[in-house]
């Protein structure tokens, strides 16, 4: 069964144990496996999806994901994309996606000018991808933020709108997408959206930090994504 | 030895901060005048920051020694065992002095340090905590430098990637002019794989890794070694500045090298940089070493053997490897893009010889360095003791209201939601924070063990009530000990032992030598009694600025072991209908206590004292309790006493009004409500969970009295049958989450 995931780790990387964790731990019983792709390499190898995980990679010199979106790996998840495989940019990991190119939009630095860390609610809305089809559109879960840059910004944001390319949004506990309710100021308290394909998506919240009840006592409702994939993995079959 | 720089005389030795007996032990010890080089080098070792001259004698009486222990003070941090072959790695480190000239650089710098303590050992990080000072909120300096502080450790350990779970934030007018960052940092490693700074073998080489050398930080431990005094900012220049970008490559690139048999030493640069480096681990292995200083990886031209020795340039490793495997070390190196180098090569000559270019610039005998100088200074008990010793409380008017009162004491800026601090540091990343700031007065990381499949756990407390040690420094000091363990069985976890940042004034001044004695002896009773010794630790001397103190602030960090982390309990009131109950003593005293100082401005009285007998029975009860999974939460009662602790349970995330009936009281009502004492907890359970509660209590030899029951919008208090006080939740919210925003 193809379920093996690629966890891409540049230098500054910080959330790639943690992502490498839920597919090789938390849903090991699902079948899932994964393997850290070091930023050097030219090939993300024979994987059935791309993790591009949370951090500061290159130290976010410059501006967040800039140096990454160019290192020696990107042409190969580009190619991967281009494909149709599955490839989820988690924080940093959405930075980099827009940086190179294969999600649109930026994200700025935050609304207060600080980093902000706590939990936050999104709804699941915009049309089906690997990571959300299997939740119902219009549920909304907890999951945390911990970013300084998360503001997302995109000049033409109604043709994403039109296009169903917001995946996630900003809310309240009740559901309500409010002002009050966007920890960062991003344009339509939008957290993560979708490319023109589909299979590629980037989201601000940390789903891999949602996983295990254990953790802070904060739910595992970002496990939904994970297993979302490994079903439509399954479901398509996708050639390893 | 090239004369190189200015001559060396007595007067410029002590524009170097060497007194000039201290001048002349070194002339004596080397049986000629030292170069230059040598001067400032002997200086930095000879600095209070460096060489503890003023507390070594005290802190030898420390214990340090236990089953669990695995290594003790003299290292670069503390490890204890934790069983399943895994140990943990802590420390915790001030960095007051650059914090409070440079905000956010010298915090960060701070955060930075403490991380490479503890991963030169072989641990990897897996939480941090900060204990901050700050003067008066009013202060004209305290915003600017609680933003710039805050940012600083938020940026360095948000990028380093390691999780900040505990910590406190505390205002009082004796830190206006000296604030105190401690960081605290805690690794895990294999309990066979800990690494140390030796520099053995002869002949096996010196590896430099990490940042290029440049001109900043020189002489910052002699900065931190002096008073402050008007012109201070002037010192600037002394800090350093952070780049935890390149410390997380050297953290890896680092742990990557021990998985091999390549290293056989290892050092981080941090104050006096390559100096202190290269002499302790020389001088910890009886070796000796020879640098090459034309080989270290400079950021200038033109650097000087002076400058190259004491700069404390960041993010910088010194190690020494198995002779004919550096290109291993340099392959790994290499893969994360760090700059390395051979700088030089192990010696049997007991000296630290100091080149460049084939000429030599120092020759000193490591020994006479690190085992540098030593002082009993004479100690006098301070006066001002005399003064506040006393409390008349019926010069304190009891309050009208109690819910307004309750109000304004969650609202104080010591009391008030601390969320506008920690939301700016990252307390998730790593996926194992368990309980986070906020939620307990602990914080708890999991420690992963897939093998053994046990769900293991570490807490950690940290912080000081300083007014406490202000009043009584021996009873003080114990005080923070016993609070520190009172917070770790509050989560559920069985103390394992400590570190300690031990901040004072001025050790010239026998009065605050004597808090310093005081202090020493009361943290070495208590934790002797506990039976948590202090395994790392660092002592911030000078806190003092045109001859005013801080209060003499004793910072504990305390960690212990969760055997299940589905044990562990937080503050919170979980479900209407649970019973809640006070587990210790009722009351308290407002001596020294938080209500005192914020609502009558008054610091006086004598705190009540830990006495092992009586409250070892409360923290044994409190064990027994989370260990049989009978509780729904726990939070142990400090500053602001029951009420606000009380408060703080209903203002968890589920949010929970709570009806209160205590007994008729015969003493004040305030003191009821916000008195003062250790070891006393809340908790709360479900009616089936209740006489197993009582059970244990009992077992334990502890008082269990039920107070009352969770539930409702609102907090109620009866007491001896009459309605004293009613608050909506909302209100309570507002006071204090509202409060820390508007006065940062």
């Amino acid at each position: 069964m193809a379920r093996h995931f690629g966890v891409i780790r540049f230098p500054g990387s910080n959330c790639d144990d943690d992502a490498l964790h839920i597919v090789n731990t938390v849903l090991a019983d699902r079948g899932a496996t994964g393997e850290i792709l070091w930023h050097k390499e030219h090939s993300v190898g024979q994987v059935d999806g791309l993790i591009v995980p949370g951090g500061f990679s290159y130290g976010d010199y410059l501006r967040a994901g800039a140096i990454a979106a160019h290192a020696p790996i990107m042409e190969s998840v580009k190619a991967f994309a281009k494909a149709g495989g599955p490839i989820i940019g988690i924080c940093n990991g959405f930075q980099i996606l827009c940086e190179a190119g294969l999600l649109e939009g930026a994200l700025t630095r935050n609304e207060s000018l600080r980093f902000i860390c706590k939990d936050i609610y999104c709804r699941i809305e915009g049309r089906p991808t690997p990571f959300s089809k299997d939740i119902p559109a219009g549920r909304h879960i907890r999951m945390p933020i911990a970013h300084a840059e998360g503001c997302y910004r995109h000049p033409d944001v109604e043709r994403l709108e039109g296009e169903s390319q917001i995946i996630f949004r900003y809310c309240d506990a009740d559901g309500n997408v409010t002002s009050d309710a966007n920890p960062n100021g991003s344009i339509n308290n939008i957290a993560g959206i979708c490319n023109a394909s589909g299979n590629v998506v980037g989201l601000m919240p940390h789903p891999e930090r949602a996983c295990e009840d254990v953790l802070g006592k904060g739910g595992s409702a970002g496990l939904g994504l994970f297993e979302s994939a490994l079903d439509s993995l399954a479901n398509s079959g996708a050639a390893r | 030895m090239i004369q190189h720089g200015p001559t060396v005389d007595a007067n410029l030795a002590k524009e170097h901060g060497l007194a000039s007996d201290e001048y002349k032990t070194l002339c004596d010890g080397l049986g000629r005048a030292p170069s230059y080089t040598e001067l400032g080098v002997v200086s930095v070792m000879w600095s209070e920051h460096c060489s503890y001259k003023s507390s070594r004698v005290h802190l030898k009486t420390l214990p340090s020694d236990g089953p669990q222990v695995i290594e003790g003070p003299g290292e670069n941090a503390g490890v204890v065992d934790i069983g399943d072959g895994q140990a943990v790695v802590f420390k915790m480190e001030s960095h007051n002095h650059p914090s409070f000239l440079e905000p956010y650089q010298g915090a960060a710098t701070g955060v930075g340090g403490i991380c490479r303590d503890v991963f030169t050992m072989g641990a990897r990080p897996i939480a941090l905590a900060d204990c901050l000072r700050f003067g008066n909120t009013g202060h004209e300096r305290t915003s600017y430098l609680l933003h710039g502080v805050v940012a600083g450790v938020g940026d360095y350990g948000n990028c380093f990637g390691v999780p900040n779970v505990t910590g406190d934030v505390v205002f009082d007018d004796s830190y206006n002019g000296n604030i105190l960052v401690n960081a605290f940092c805690l690794g895990l490693a294999k309990s066979d794989r800990i690494f140390r700074g030796y520099a053995s073998g002869v002949g096996n080489p010196i590896l430099y890794v990490g940042a290029k050398t440049g001109r900043d930080g020189i002489h910052g431990a002699t900065m931190a070694s002096a008073e402050f005094a008007e012109g201070s900012e002037e010192k600037r220049p002394a800090v350093q500045v952070g780049d935890p970008f390149m410390e997380k490559l050297l953290l890896e690139a680092c742990l990557e090298l021990m998985e091999s048999d390549a290293l056989v030493g290892i050092q981080d640069m941090g104050a006096a940089g390559l100096t202190s480096c290269s002499v302790e681990m020389a001088a910890r292995a009886g070796s000796g070493v020879e640098l090459h200083l034309e080989s270290v990886p400079m950021r200038e031209e033109g650097m000087t053997p002076y400058e190259l020795m004491l700069s404390e340039s960041q993010e910088r490793m010194l190690m020494v490897v198995t002779k004919g495997k550096e290109q291993e070390a340099l392959d790994t190196f290499s893969k994360w893009d760090l700059d390395a180098a051979v700088v030089g090569h192990v010696t049997d000559s007991g000296k630290v010889i100091v080149k460049m270019h084939g000429e030599v610039y120092a020759d000193l005998p490591a020994s006479l360095l690190a085992e540098g100088l030593k002082y009993d200074r004479p100690q006098e008990r301070p006066s001002y003791l005399d003064e506040v010793i006393s409390l008349d409380l019926d010069t304190i008017a009891e309050p009208d209201d109690i819910g307004e009162t309750l109000l304004d004491m969650l609202a104080a800026p010591n009391l008030c939601d601390k969320s506008w601090v920690f939301q700016q540091y990252d307390h998730m990343v790593r996926h194992g924070t368990v309980v986070r700031p906020g939620q307990a007065s602990s914080g708890v990381v999991r420690v992963v063990e897939p093998e053994s499949g046990r769900k293991k756990g570490v807490a950690i407390a940290a912080g000081c009530n300083a007014r406490h040690v202000y009043l009584d420094p021996y009873e003080g000091s114990r005080l923070a000990v016993a609070s520190a363990y009172a917070d770790l069985v509050a989560v559920g976890a069985k103390p394992l032992a400590t570190t300690d940042c031990l901040n004072f004034g001025n050790p010239e001044k026998p009065g605050t030598m004597w808090q310093f004695a005081e202090s020493v002896r009361g943290l070495g009773d208590a934790c002797r009694l506990l039976n948590t010794p202090i395994v790392s630790g660092n002592v911030s001397l000078y806190n003092e600025t045109d001859g005013v103190a801080i209060k003499p602030t004793p910072m504990i960090g305390m960690v212990g072991l969760i055997d299940d982390i589905d044990e562990v309990v937080t503050a919170s009131f979980k479900e209407e209908g649970h019973h809640i109950a006070v587990l210790g003593a009722l009351g308290g005293t407002l001596s020294g206590s938080e209500f005192l100082k914020h609502c009558h401005g008054q610091e006086r009285g004598v705190p009540i004292p830990f006495e092992m007998e009586r409250h070892s029975k409360v923290f044994a009860a409190m064990l027994e309790m989370t260990k049989a999974r009978v509780l729904a939460s726990a939070e142990d009662i400090s500053d602001g006493g029951l009420l606000c602790c009380i408060a703080e349970c209903c203002l968890g995330a589920q949010n929970l009004g709570a009806q209160l009936s205590l007994p008729a009281v015969e003493g004040r009502l305030d003191e009821l409500c916000f008195g003062e004492g250790p070891a006393r907890f809340v908790v709360s359970y479900s009616k089936e969970n209740a006489a197993a509660v009582a059970r244990a209590a009992a077992g334990c030899g502890a008082s269990l009295l039920e107070v009352g029951v969770v539930g409702g919008r609102e907090l109620r208090l009866n007491i001896g049958g009459e309605l004293s006080m009613k608050l909506p939740l909302a209100a309570m919210a507002g006071a204090f989450g509202g409060a820390f925003e508007a006065f940062s």
